[in-house]
């Protein structure tokens, strides 16, 4: 019985919440002789969804025109208000001399919630999320302290990563963290830079940043597809991360719980990195080709039908670019913020990891304590132990 | 950490690289956007 009372309270509640909050009824528009009022006006400008209806099915029908003999004769063409609605909601025929994509459409009027979910949302996220990243990672630095050997190094070493190995990381490191750079000196460029430094300094750092964005991205896809194919096999997830993770991955306390060549924690940055990656690329893609490669429609499409949502399957070109640019944004940040993080492990976090990237050879101790099931399985492949420092 | 260098050098040539190839291939904004009837230079 409470249960069901509670319940109904929940479904109360969310009605209340998905329910757009329209801005009058068509009753109120009599006194303007049906079109919008000033409250339709303030509703909008505060983001309020308003029944537009009204306006974008009023384009005007010639049938009606009054005679060329009337008191208002016309030649039975559409009056220019009716012209100008029809632009407005895409819905005339408009021919431009401006041959490129989209063109045609003259008025759009999502810009605003691009442009306030950008410098509103996205840009507290970066904020917020990085800053908080870096807060958390210099606390934790502080109260935990660097992860040793325990024991200290043995002195010999194995190889963890081969050349080309560490030559496809490197390629994925140093093409992000210049997209990273670039990508928020871009999204920053208005709030912050503008301010500060002004708008000579902006530009020249704009279009700096553009230019490598760009460019450089092309080499993130291309090691992206190469990092997936090199270590995919060692990050199918199996009964053995689920311990790791049980046992704090041995970060939280001081244990170190067992692992093949990747551990539970690295196959979610594994993991994380193919499929943010994946859709930073895809949006990536569709910006850096305005208008030929829209895919939010067809996305939205998939998700209704699987679902039930309602999201919207019709969407503007400028639209499908607006949520391109927004959808780049926020998962590039969920991934920068992710990074951060992976690359303090990798190099102050925990003593000897950062050779393993640096010259391939992982001292044999760090590699028993983090990796044990890996050092048994290499060394029952016969892997060779070298003495630290010989490099042959 | 030469490994690690190579890749930075790889990853700059390959960006010119990408810049020269898509300008060739007209995929610059102007170019894009404009009509035939436009001289861009
Ligand atoms: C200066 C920056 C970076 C450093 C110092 C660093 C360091 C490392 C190290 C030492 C490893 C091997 C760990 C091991 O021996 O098991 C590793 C692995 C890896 N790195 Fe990085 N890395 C950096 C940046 C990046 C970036 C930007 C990405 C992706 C966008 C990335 C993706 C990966 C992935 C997917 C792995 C394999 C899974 C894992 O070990 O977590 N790294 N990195």
């Amino acid at each position: 019985m409470n249960l069901q009372v509670v319940g109904a309270c929940l479904i109360a509640l969310l009605t209340f919440a998905v329910t757009p909050a329209y801005s009058q009824d068509e009753g109120q528009r009599a006194s303007t002789g049906g079109a919008q009022t000033l409250e339709d006006i303030l509703a909008r400008q505060k983001g309020l969804k308003v029944d537009e209806s009204f306006r974008r099915d009023n384009l005007g029908n010639p049938e009606n025109a009054q005679p060329i003999s009337g008191n208002l004769g016309s030649l039975g063409g559409v009056s220019n208000s009716d012209i100008y609605r029809g632009i407005r909601y895409s819905e005339t025929d408009v021919k431009v001399s401006n041959n490129g994509p989209a063109a045609e459409i003259l008025v759009q009027d999502g810009g605003m919630e691009w442009l306030l979910t950008r410098q509103g949302g996205i840009q507290a996220y970066a904020g917020y999320g990085i800053g908080g990243i870096i807060l958390a990672l210099v606390i934790f630095y502080f109260a935990r302290g660097r992860m040793t050997i325990d024991g200290g190094p043995s002195g010999q070493t194995i190889e963890r990563f081969k050349a080309f190995e560490r030559f496809g990381h490197w390629c994925l490191a140093g093409s992000f963290i210049m997209l990273a750079c670039t990508g928020l000196l871009l999204l920053f460029g208005r709030s912050v830079i503008i301010p500060i430094f002004g708008h000579e300094a902006n530009s020249a750092i704009a279009t700096f940043s553009i230019w490598v964005h760009n460019n450089i991205a092309w080499v993130f896809m291309a090691a992206l597809v190469a990092i997936f194919v090199m270590w995919v096999a060692h990050n199918i997830p199996n009964k053995l991360d689920l311990e790791w993770f049980a046992k704090g991955g041995g970060i939280v306390g001081h244990g170190h719980p067992s692992a093949k060549k990747f551990n539970g924690g690295q196959k979610l940055i594994f993991w994380m990195t193919i499929v943010l990656g994946a859709s930073v690329s895809m949006s990536g893609l569709s910006l850096l080709f305005p208008f030929e490669l829209p895919m939010f429609a067809k996305t939205f499409g998939i998700i209704n039908s699987m679902t039930g949502m309602g999201l919207p399957t019709e969407l503007l070109p400028h639209e499908e670019m607006q949520l391109a640019h927004l959808w780049h944004a926020i998962v590039a940040i969920t991934m920068i913020i992710a990074i951060i993080a992976h690359i303090y492990i990798g190099s102050v976090g925990m003593e000897g990891a950062f050779d393993a990237m640096g010259n391939g050879q992982v001292d044999l101790e760090w590699a028993r304590q983090h990796h044990d099931l890996w050092v048994e399985e290499e060394e029952a492949k016969g892997a060779p132990i070298r003495q630290a420092g010989d490099l042959r | 950490m030469k490994t690690m260098f190579a890749a930075f050098a790889f990853t700059i040539a390959v960006s010119f690289g990408a810049y020269f190839v898509l300008s060739e291939m007209g995929f610059s904004s102007a170019e894009v956007q404009s009509a035939p009837s436009v001289r861009l230079d």
